[in-house]
């Protein structure tokens, strides 16, 4: 087995060295009835080609995302990621190497954690930021637990316009830690009431929101901070805050983020890279790893993990959150490839990505029947269309054409979002791929 | 010019090698942060400027710049070229860290999860344009269920810490479900502070096991606390001393008596794989790390993945989505409804970590029935041949053969003035990574080995020669080393009390640090 260093003699001298007889003998302590003799019922070892061959069969009954017209946003976005970013993600130094418990050995990852952290905190408008958490949604619960700690209230208002999946796992986590959760309705193209009292922990928005819409959620934060509660916006589409007013000047405590739009690719869902992101004062409540700045004995600059009593490692059942692993690769390749963009190749995206958007929502608002529901947005809108829209994402995608997201997929019992589809456009849209759409679309609505 | 220090003068070299007027040391290259080689308007990404169009953002433009720094593509290549330089890597060398299973990456898995099928669909594609997608994750959840012995797997938790969560919180729905609100969790006192963080997070108490005498759990002690008012058991099997439970059969039959269900870390399941089913040894939910037995890149710290085998009795709690099938293949059950109708429902955005499924089922096709069931022979065998070979030396607080990783205590550096930390410290300027220290809590100043077998033979003797050798030393008294260590890396022992008294999370422009840089 080619990743097995041990030869047969080597594993003889060995276990003559430890002075046991045979291999079974250190499993010993397993119990009898537990202890199997031959092998699983699995399939034995197979070479790197065979390997290769019936994986890549699995892949091609796939639809890859670039072989197609794409339009598909939902909290994950096709973006480019410059050949350097995978390059450099893919370094045995970077890939193979373990959280950085011993700085001494792990200044390069500690280092890039260090910019990581600034980039999220320029970016979101937030005083820190964490070293990652799994994914946008999770990183939404943890803010949901960290306001009930600081403001030792009970309820946490989840916004109709907040991504579903982050709306169903902030009531997961909810259900089992005691937290009661009002999620309000979507409302898509309607603002919606929201309503404090002074047993609110959070209220919990996203922007732009699930249907796409831009709102500037400073007077919310402004009533949130009346009532001693705090403000949580979540962002699925990282990209947008190259164009878009960031949460951080609208007010919001806390900042939940999906990173994935910028250094990693769609994966199917994952992994993701969580951006978590709060103000100054609040820091020892915060999830997760935090790289910090130090100096060595020396007196050089240097960098270590940094305010560990929060952490299970250290605290146990008092630590902040039970994290652990995070998602320290994915946020690696955000802060490459966000280092590459710069401020002129991060703000040049946005506008491209909003551009794009401009046009297709042009194009498919005048394919008759077709209304356009949102009034401002980023890379993303929403549309009414005259048929449910599931039945044509499926009609869309037998002709070849992957047209975005049916409401009814995360909504599937609210009639009233049926004939809504969500449809995105980032920089990787052409104008082939935007005249292939509507023609489709115009062709399914006759 | 990138990376090289300008302050160098106001420190000279560290060590007893001379300075150099650069701070460089040879292939040592000194690095600054991309924030301070900003050139303004500089980027390494060439985009078309965008067709003039009416902005749609409804007022909302930012309007202050972010503060990103401008770098050309191969500025940003030699910085972060740069700081891979400063990290260690099991690619590098042996990487013994207790409980982390830091074994060989393989690179055909990295190829298998970049193709284009895989890394370049959406998760909320069509069922129809994803089959290959949902295939693969079936057949990693069969054959994790063969390995496992288990009915049913859930493959959404994102880390270990997260399938914790995803069985408590399967556990807690199945006796809610029963109207049974038991309210307590037995963890041993060895445990991962993953263990009772989860349980907490998911609203219990935590009431703590001690260990015996002999390094497990001490059955008198977890039976006496047993009641109608314990939840469930969480216990690390093989534990974090490196030892398998042997009275685990009796631990399962106490546990279900009580009423209680038995969950199992199963971060340790490389000294077992294709050898022993959990299923077989009484467990009811046990979460897999992916990123340990099945060899998915740490990365530095993420990302993993903790998919979590289940009993019967816990299997329909099961969170979303399920991939079922139908008439039309495979397709992806999302919401609680029909099978799934008690699921506990989400636990992260969209499905799981994909990019983690197509890297484990590769290395579990690698390896086959007979390389996993070696996998678990070689990594006890390397452990054990570490054990003896550095019995003679060092303190083993358990005797008796270990399953793939021995735990060692200070006893053999007591009166010597070296502590475990300047023990492992000094393993660094050796070239060696540290072993975990002082964990597990349950020994005074632990050193727990892990080799993973992933080493040769030739590695582990130049390993253990090392440590031998550097106990020789400290016993000897010749300790002045021991305390200055480590001397050759980039930066030697950091300040870490300092770092946490006046936390400094960011670069901040004209932040008075600066000074202080390099």
């Amino acid at each position: 087995m080619r990743y097995l260093p041990l030869t047969p003699a080597d594993r003889a001298e060995m276990l003559a060295a430890i002075g046991a007889t045979s291999i079974d003998e250190l499993f010993a302590d397993v119990p009898a009835t537990a202890r199997r003799a031959g092998l699983v019922d699995l399939p034995l070892a197979q070479g790197e080609i065979e390997v290769e061959r019936a994986l890549s069969k699995m892949a091609a009954k796939n639809i890859a995302a670039g072989s197609v017209p794409f339009f598909i946003g939902g909290g994950a976005y096709r973006h480019h990621v410059p050949a350097a970013v995978d390059h450099l993600i893919q370094r045995g130094e970077f890939l193979t190497s373990y959280t950085p418990y011993q700085p001494e050995l792990a200044q390069g990852t500690l280092q890039a954690l260090f910019e990581f952290q600034t980039q999220v905190a320029l970016l979101t408008g937030m005083e820190v930021a964490n070293a990652s958490l799994y994914d946008g949604a999770t990183a939404c619960a943890e803010a949901m637990a960290m306001a009930h700690r600081i403001t030792r209230r009970g309820k946490a208002v989840l916004s109709g316009g907040l991504h579903p999946h982050y709306r169903e796992v902030c009531a997961t986590y909810a259900q089992f830690s005691g937290l009661e959760v009002e999620a309000l309705d979507p409302s898509p193209g309607i603002v919606e009431k929201i309503d404090l009292d002074n047993e609110t922990a959070c209220v919990v928005v996203q922007n732009p929101d699930f249907f796409g819409e831009l709102r500037d959620w400073s007077a919310l934060a402004a009533r949130c901070h009346q009532q001693g509660a705090l403000l949580i916006v979540a962002v699925t589409e990282i990209v947008s805050l190259g164009a878009v007013k960031p949460p951080g000047a609208m007010g919001a405590d806390i900042v939940a983020a999906e990173g994935q739009g910028i250094g990693n690719a769609l994966n199917f869902g994952g992994p993701y890279v969580g951006l978590f992101a709060a103000r100054e004062q609040h820091v020892r409540q915060i999830p997760g790893r935090l790289a910090g700045q130090t100096t060595d004995t020396d007196g050089r600059r240097g960098w270590v993990l940094t305010l560990s009593t929060r952490e299970q490692h250290i605290r146990r059942e008092k630590a902040t959150s039970n994290i652990c692993t995070n998602s320290g690769l994915c946020a690696l390749a955000f802060a490459i490839h966000l280092a590459l963009l710069g401020e002129t190749g991060l703000t040049r995206l946005a506008r491209l990505n909003h551009a794009a958007a401009c046009n297709l929502a042009d194009r498919l608002a005048a394919v008759p029947g077709v209304r356009l529901v949102t009034g401002s947005f980023f890379n993303e809108f929403a549309l009414r269309l005259p048929i449910p829209a599931a039945e044509a994402v499926t009609v869309l995608a037998e002709k070849g054409v992957l047209g975005g997201v049916a409401a009814s997929r995360l909504y599937p019992e609210r009639d009233d979002l049926a004939d809504l589809l969500l449809v995105a456009a980032t920089e990787m849209v052409t104008q082939q791929n935007i005249d292939s759409y509507s023609d489709a679309l115009a062709e399914i609505l006759r | 010019m990138t990376g090289w220090s300008q302050a160098l003068s106001a420190h000279p070299a560290p060590t007893e090698d001379a300075a150099t007027l650069t701070g460089n040391r040879g292939l040592q290259l000194e690095e600054k942060l991309i924030f301070e080689q900003d050139s303004a308007g500089l980027s390494g990404v060439d985009l078309p400027e965008p067709p003039v169009h009416k902005s749609r953002l409804g007022g909302l433009e930012r309007r202050e710049p972010i503060g990103l720094p401008g770098l050309s593509e191969p500025q940003v290549v030699r910085h972060f070229t740069r700081l891979s330089q400063k990290n260690y890597a099991i690619d590098s060398g042996l990487y013994p860290l207790g409980s982390c299973t830091m074994k060989h990456n393989p690179r055909i898995n990295e190829k298998m999860a970049r193709l284009p099928g895989f890394a370049d669909i959406h998760p909320l594609q069509p069922a129809s344009t994803i089959q290959g997608a949902l295939e693969l994750i079936d057949t990693l959840a069969h054959w994790l269920k063969i390995l496992t012995g288990m009915p049913a797997v859930a493959l959404s938790p994102a880390a270990g810490a997260h399938g914790e969560l995803c069985g408590m919180m399967t556990i807690r729905a199945a006796l809610t479900a029963q109207g049974d609100a038991r309210q307590r969790i037995l963890v041993p006192e060895s445990a991962h502070g993953t263990n009772p963080a989860t349980a907490a997070t998911c609203g219990y108490a935590i009431d703590p096991i001690p260990n015996n005498a002999r390094g497990r759990v001490d059955l008198a002690a977890l039976k006496a606390k047993l009641g109608g008012d314990v939840a469930a058991l969480m216990l690390t099997n093989p534990n974090t001393c490196g030892l398998f439970e042997d009275e685990i059969l009796e631990i399962a039959t106490a546990v279900h008596a009580a009423g209680a269900f038995f969950y199992c870390d199963g971060a340790n399941f490389n000294a077992i794989v294709g050898r022993v089913r959990p299923a077989d040894l009484g467990i009811d939910a046990l979460h897999l790390n992916l990123h340990k037995t099945f060899s998915t890149p740490h990365g530095g710290g993420g990302p993993g993945s903790g998919p979590v085998a289940l009993a019967t009795a816990l299997a329909s709690h099961a969170p979303l989505p399920w991939v079922v099938h139908g008439d039309k293949g495979l397709s992806l059950l999302e919401h609680a409804e029909g099978l799934a109708a008690r699921t506990i429902g989400r636990l992260k955005g969209f499905h799981g970590q994909m990019g983690m499924f197509v890297r484990a089922l590769s290395y579990i096709m690698s390896h086959g029935a007979d390389g996993l069931k070696q996998v678990a022979e070689d990594a006890v065998l390397n452990a054990n041949y570490l054990r003896v070979r550095l019995a003679g030396t060092l303190s083993q607080s358990y005797p008796g053969s270990c399953m793939h990783e021995v735990l060692f205590d200070d006893r053999f550096l007591k009166d010597t003035g070296v502590t475990t930390l300047d023990f492992a410290k000094s393993l660094i300027d050796e070239g060696f990574h540290p072993m975990t220290m002082y964990f597990p809590l349950v020994v005074h100043g632990a050193l727990l080995i892990e080799p993973t077998e992933t080493e040769s033979k030739a590695s582990l003797d130049q390993f253990a020669d090392t440590v031998n050798g550097l106990a020789v030393r400290a016993k000897s008294g010749d300790i002045a080393g021991f305390h200055a260590a480590p001397r050759l890396t980039p930066r030697r022992r950091l300040d870490e009390t300092g770092a946490a008294r006046k936390p400094l999370l960011r670069w901040r422009p004209e932040s008075p640090s600066r000074e202080a840089a390099e």
